[in-house]
């Protein structure tokens, strides 16, 4: 039998003054199951919260109805008053007498009225309310960080400086990501390898660090503060605990014609190679494609020259299993295939080339050693024309809707670069807007057409052709209505950027929403950034949208400090008010699981009992309670009425509306 | 037909969404017979967008435009300068009643070394 | 913001209200605190996401004899939930375009969109609500009978 305590607050004049409280109290005392029901001036007043205590305890209350304000402000007070007078505090209920009533309504019998209804309606609610438990699930004391780039290196480092356990795993041979094929930074010109690769040491002398390089997620399970993944160990060939980085076996390989993809294939590397000098872990990896060994079976002179003996052509991949509180995505970005935009002739001519290879070919450590020179004859080029927005804010298929952010920047830096260096070199930059908010950045792009001479013409190109060993970029200049055609040495293309293409597996296994671009989604644009809508995992980086080195950073502390937030915590409360299912109704048809925007919900093959001994296996719907947020949707999709929300169960739900009905 | 209708009406026989122009100029960077419109294709979809229709019914490039659909082809949002040329063109024909070339005079006038794309470009231009 | 008017003898319908906990039901106590009136007729019945409202909910309700069913959520994009309001606008298309055949009046339904700073619209959309189910009349069709009986 149920023993329901009414409580009614004056809140002073607020509510008293247009709902007649004692009346309420009074016709209240008369609901079935009501054996207590008493009026005050402040229910929320410690002494209010102790006339609920004492009734509780007096009465042996199994819930209780606070008629006061919204439940918005002070249920979670009352639910504190009852627990500790050892009434379970979900066994509450709130009846939203002041916001939803007399605060709005100005007739004090229509107010009364409403009043009663309100609260009977608690009642009927509370009469269901089941004890809930707040769960608790532990938390692991590492994060995982998925990408080694600034992003990444940024994040692992504030996370392990807090005294976390941090693992990197990137999927190429050393950490670095694209910062460290940049030459120099925006808006102060300095280098990058400068103040990148320090950063990148400081990864690898970290004592909570373990940077897992050449290495790829596999399989991500379990939840926020209890992760566990699957890594793969991709075979470098190389026993990355031996090798000392001397680098005798780049000498001594014979197979030298490798595309170095550091340099964005400007130049040639042997097949086994470390990236570039400054490669954090700095050890070498073999490319089974290109090696001799590998792909013949004669060869083996890296073996032979290695003093330290690390060189093993037998390793496989292997993989390890570990477990995390939290994820931080930092997977970075490429620039977009040119393979729908012939009329740059990016495909035909060597000396058109994209943005990130010019990086290289002004990078002293690249294949030119900084001197910047044709890749088709080595010359000098005398005219260098930039095209921006080259497959950015297209919308007709060909390239990305977005525009990618950081090519104006990086385009101004480029002329102003050239122009410096090479003050004989006309530089003409075509541009359809030139965006440049941030700190300092405006300043930077009108210096480089005020200090340096940079030809910024309005206008897009419409096609780049070989003529006579030149290159006529033929565009607009909309400025002055003409179309111009200018014979350059070089063309530059400013290429849209796009997520790296593997966050998709990546999203896929942490059931991270990604958008149509393949960014993934925050979990609210403007106040909750860096996190995903899946909890325990943190987004750095372009992973999440176009950005530059600067905003990258931020992010990634951004994250660590939530990282951090949840790594101190030992247990993680979960809301008790979580979907779950009667095994008996579920038939295992995976409509639930559909709906979750958070992946709550697996499947399980369960035993159960048929009677006269039998048992069947079925395949049931299991919700994890530390992930469930409780929004319901799963509820209301079941086509079996299996699932059901604790604490706002149909039950309860059908009896607040037959209360309201009621006539 | 009142001037509003008629902008409407080049609106709608070009199906082409002026507000999607974001003013790049790849039109008028790739036109081959650029120098040939007094009116440029760029120009040809935010005039419209304005709404001053009065100096595309007299201009020459309509009659000028290869119809070589390089602007079409090359605009990164889907806008159609050339559809709009051709809308414009349309327009001034019915508005002179005219029905230009016929398909029985063709074989006459046909020449060798006339590319095909030109015939194309007169049917497109001359026979409504 | 005008009050709907309801004369105490006259017909006074009754109005259930499911408002999310994290826009509408706020929007609902905005209006309160800003002291915006609306009808008594309105009852609220708070529900985490607009989501967990079951249609079986709104039949009940006017099987139950209720005049009108209102739900609010958040503005599509604002889910605190992420996607749970798109499940909601589907489900209650559905369910609109059924009712008729069920002998439910269409217009005694309505889906809203309710932040928790718009207490005025709120507020503005409750009386507009109330004054449509006033116009409309009672809801005699699918009251049950038993309830009646009972009395």
């Amino acid at each position: 039998m149920q023993r329901i305590g009414v409580f009614i607050c004056w809140c002073g004049s607020n509510i008293a003054a247009t709902v007649d409280v004692e009346r309420v109290a009074e016709v209240i005392k008369d609901e079935p199951g009501v054996v207590f029901s008493a009026n005050y001036q402040y229910m929320c007043s410690e002494n209010g919260q102790q006339l609920i205590k004492q009734a509780i305890k007096e009465h042996n209350l199994t819930g209780i109805v606070v008629g006061a304000c919204s439940p918005r402000m002070h249920e979670a007070t009352f639910r504190k008053a009852a627990e500790a007078a050892g009434l379970n505090p979900y066994l509450v209920e709130i009846a939203n007498i002041r916001e939803h009533c007399s605060w709005i309504h100005k007739d004090m019998e229509e107010a009364t009225e409403k009043a009663i209804i309100l609260v009977r309606t608690a009642i009927a609610k509370v009469k269901l309310n089941a004890p809930l438990m707040a769960g608790e699930s532990p938390v692991v004391k590492r994060a995982l960080v998925i990408g080694g780039g600034i992003a990444g290196i940024q994040a692992a480092l504030d996370i392990a400086d807090a005294g976390f356990e941090v693992d990197i795993v990137e999927k190429n041979a050393t950490i670095g990501g694209r910062m460290a094929q940049i030459d120099k930074t925006f808006p102060t010109l300095d280098c990058s390898a400068c103040i990148l690769t320090p950063k990148m040491v400081d990864c690898a002398q970290h004592e909570k660090i373990d940077i897992l390089s050449y290495s790829e997620v596999e399989d991500v399970k379990g939840f926020v503060g209890n992760f566990s993944v699957k890594i793969r160990r991709k075979a470098r060939y190389v026993d990355e605990t031996k090798c000392t980085g001397c680098k005798i076996c780049m000498e001594k390989c014979p197979s030298k014609k490798g595309l170095n993809t550091f340099n964005m294939g400007l130049n040639t590397r042997p097949a086994i190679y470390i990236p570039f000098a400054q490669a954090i872990p700095n050890v070498a990896v073999i490319d089974p494609e290109q090696c001799l060994k590998l792909k013949t079976g004669k060869c083996g002179i890296c073996q032979k020259f290695c003093g330290v003996g690390a060189i093993d052509y037998e390793q496989k991949d292997t993989f390890i299993e570990r477990q995390y509180g939290a994820i931080v995505v930092a997977t970075g970005f490429k620039p977009i295939a040119l393979d729908n935009f012939n009329e740059y002739g990016y495909a035909d001519n060597k000396d058109v080339i994209t943005s990130l290879e010019l990086e290289r070919l002004m990078n002293a450590a690249g294949p030119t050693n900084g001197v910047l020179l044709r890749p088709s004859d080595g010359e000098h080029p005398k005219v260098v024309t930039f095209i921006q927005c080259v497959g950015s804010r297209d919308t007709s298929g060909c390239g990305k809707p977005y525009c990618s952010k950081i090519c104006c920047m990086y385009t101004a830096k480029h002329a102003m670069l050239i122009r410096e260096k090479y003050p004989d070199t006309e530089v003409h930059v075509f541009y359809i807007d030139v965006r440049t908010p941030g700190k300092n950045y405006d300043e930077f792009y009108r210096r480089a057409v005020e200090q340096y001479g940079v030809d910024y013409i309005k206008g897009m190109v419409g096609k780049v052709y070989n003529e006579n060993g030149k290159l006529m970029v033929q565009g607009s200049n909309l400025i002055d209505n003409e179309q111009i055609t200018i014979e350059s040495d070089l063309v530059v293309l400013a290429t849209a950027i796009e997520p790296e293409p593997s966050v998709r597996k990546v999203a896929t296994l942490l059931t991270a929403s990604i958008d149509t671009n393949n960014f993934l989604t925050e979990s609210h644009a403007k106040l909750r950034p860096v996190e995903s809508p899946t909890a325990g995992v943190y987004l750095a980086g372009v992973c999440q949208g176009p950005k530059d080195i600067p905003e990258t950073v931020s992010q990634a502390s951004a994250c660590a400090a939530k990282v951090i937030g949840l790594l101190v915590k030992d247990k993680l409360k979960t809301n008790p008010c979580v979907a779950t299912p009667d095994e008996n109704m579920c038939n295992g048809c995976s409509q639930c699981a559909n709906v979750c925007a958070y992946g709550a919900i697996t499947y399980v093959d369960k035993e159960f009992r048929l009677g006269g001994g039998k048992t069947e296996i079925r395949r049931v719907a299991s919700v994890n309670p530390a992930v469930c947020q409780g929004c319901g949707a799963c509820t209301v999709t079941c086509p079996s009425g299996a699932m059901d929300l604790k604490g706002f169960s149909s039950k309860q739900i059908m009896s607040e509306v037959e209360t309201i009905c009621k006539k | 037909m009142t001037k509003e209708e008629r902008i409407e009406n080049i609106k709608r026989i070009s199906g082409t969404d002026v507000r999607k122009c974001m003013k790049c100029g790849k039109c008028s960077g790739r036109c081959p017979a650029f120098k040939d419109m007094d009116i440029k294709p760029h120009q040809f979809v935010t005039m419209l967008g304005k709404g001053k229709i009065d100096e595309l019914l007299e201009c020459k490039a309509i009659w000028n435009c290869l119809s070589c659909m390089a602007c079409v082809e090359r605009c990164p949002r889907g806008v159609a300068p050339a559809a709009v040329v051709e809308a414009v063109r349309d327009t001034v024909i019915r508005m002179q009643g005219k029905n230009g070339i016929k398909a029985e005079e063709i074989p006459p006038i046909v020449d060798e070394l006339i590319p095909q794309q030109l015939l194309v470009s007169a049917y497109r231009k001359y026979n409504k | 913001m005008q009050e709907v008017k309801t004369e105490k003898k006259e017909f006074t319908p009754n109005i259930v209200a499911f408002c999310c906990n994290w826009c509408s039901y706020a929007g609902a106590d905005l209006a309160g605190s800003s002291r915006l009136t609306y009808p008594a007729n309105v009852k609220i019945i708070r529900v985490p996401c607009s989501c967990r409202v079951n249609p079986t909910f709104v039949l009940k309700a006017f099987q139950q004899g209720a005049d009108g069913v209102i739900l609010c959520g958040c503005h599509p994009g604002d889910c605190h939930y992420v996607t749970g309001n798109y499940y909601t606008r589907r489900r209650m298309a559905t369910l609109f375009s059924f009712l008729n055949y069920m002998g439910i009046e269409k217009e005694r339904t309505r889906l809203e969109w309710v932040s928790a700073a718009e207490g005025a619209k709120f507020s503005a959309v409750m009386n507009d609500f109330v004054k449509q189910i006033t116009e409309l009349g009672e809801n005699k069709r699918l009251t049950d009978l038993r309830v009646k009986e009972g009395e």
